[in-house]
């Protein structure tokens, strides 16, 4: 088998993964069920961190998305109990935000359409250059280096900060 | 390789579905799985250009530098995920506690 066919055969695969997952999502009557497609597409995006060689990422995908985030939706459903059995239609202007979002799609590919002439770096088929090195200790480095992100890390981590005491204080129950 | 294309085309798709899915979802919860679809196909987006444009070292004024750009903003994504879905959820608890809904449409107090 060719090497070019087993991407393209992988690419296939996640990328079913992916839409399919994120089609079920958003067509499931039932809100857990959602919950279970929203898995199966966070699990088909980390497939693309991995063809993408981007490994720690993917790792961060599972953890985070469906160990932590994906849970905690389920601990939300589960919590508002009334929800776990109720079936829920569309809202009354979902043909507008069927044909707001197939505009922009449409756009999107348009607009990468238009790109897609001469020397557009959109045309490359070939990484620019090969990944040397490490990249999860590059990754490691960027983030804490003064030249580069080291700003930006402390601030998201404030912000996680702020929003995990906002969190608590909102859902509590007053006393 | 596969072509830069293919996954930009991919992370439109996602990306609309997830605003499809805040467009027409009446549920809160539903509402912000959307907004999940819709931070995922940034990612693959910043995590596709890094991979083709910029992986690597490149050498700048300041010496050498390592172009991890891409991986950094999507890593930075994932803590604004994190941290929305948890107050997301926590709002959405706390209506439900005073109202007894989680339909979106239904929390409409600050309308009148």
């Amino acid at each position: 088998m060719e090497p070019e066919f087993g991407q393209w055969l992988i690419f296939g695969l996640f990328t079913v993964f992916t839409i399919g997952g994120g089609l079920g999502t958003v067509t499931s009557r039932n809100l857990f069920h959602s919950a279970l497609w929203l898995i199966l597409s966070l699990f088909g995006v980390a497939g693309f961190f991995v063809l993408l060689a981007a490994p720690f990422l993917a790792a961060i995908q599972v953890l985070v998305y469906i160990g932590a985030i994906v849970v905690l939706i389920i601990f939300a459903i589960m919590l508002t109990r009334r929800l776990m059995g109720l079936r829920e239609a569309p809202n009354s202007q979902w043909p507008y935000g069927l044909i707001g979002a197939a505009i922009t799609f449409a756009l999107i590919v348009l607009g990468l359409v238009l790109a897609s002439t001469g020397e557009s770096p959109l045309l490359v088929s070939q990484p620019l250059s090969e990944i040397t090195g490490e990249s999860l200790r590059d990754l490691g480095i960027a983030l804490v280096d003064l030249n580069q992100y080291v700003l930006p890390f402390i601030v998201a981590s404030l912000l996680l900060e702020a929003a995990m005491v906002g969190a608590i204080v909102i859902a509590r129950e007053d006393e | 390789m596969l072509p830069l294309t293919a996954f930009l085309i991919v992370g439109a798709l996602l990306f609309c579905i997830g605003m499809y899915a805040v467009l027409a979802r009446r549920n809160a919860v539903a509402i912000l799985m959307g907004v999940e679809l819709m931070l995922n196909a940034v990612n693959i987006n910043l995590v596709a250009f890094w991979r083709y444009l910029t992986p690597g070292t490149a050498a700048t004024a300041e010496g050498l530098q390592v172009g991890m750009a891409g991986q950094s903003f999507a890593a930075f994504v994932f803590v604004v995920a994190a941290a929305e879905v948890a107050v997301g959820l926590a709002i959405v608890i706390s209506v439900y506690r005073n109202r007894r809904t989680v339909i979106a449409e239904d929390v409409d107090t600050l309308r009148y």
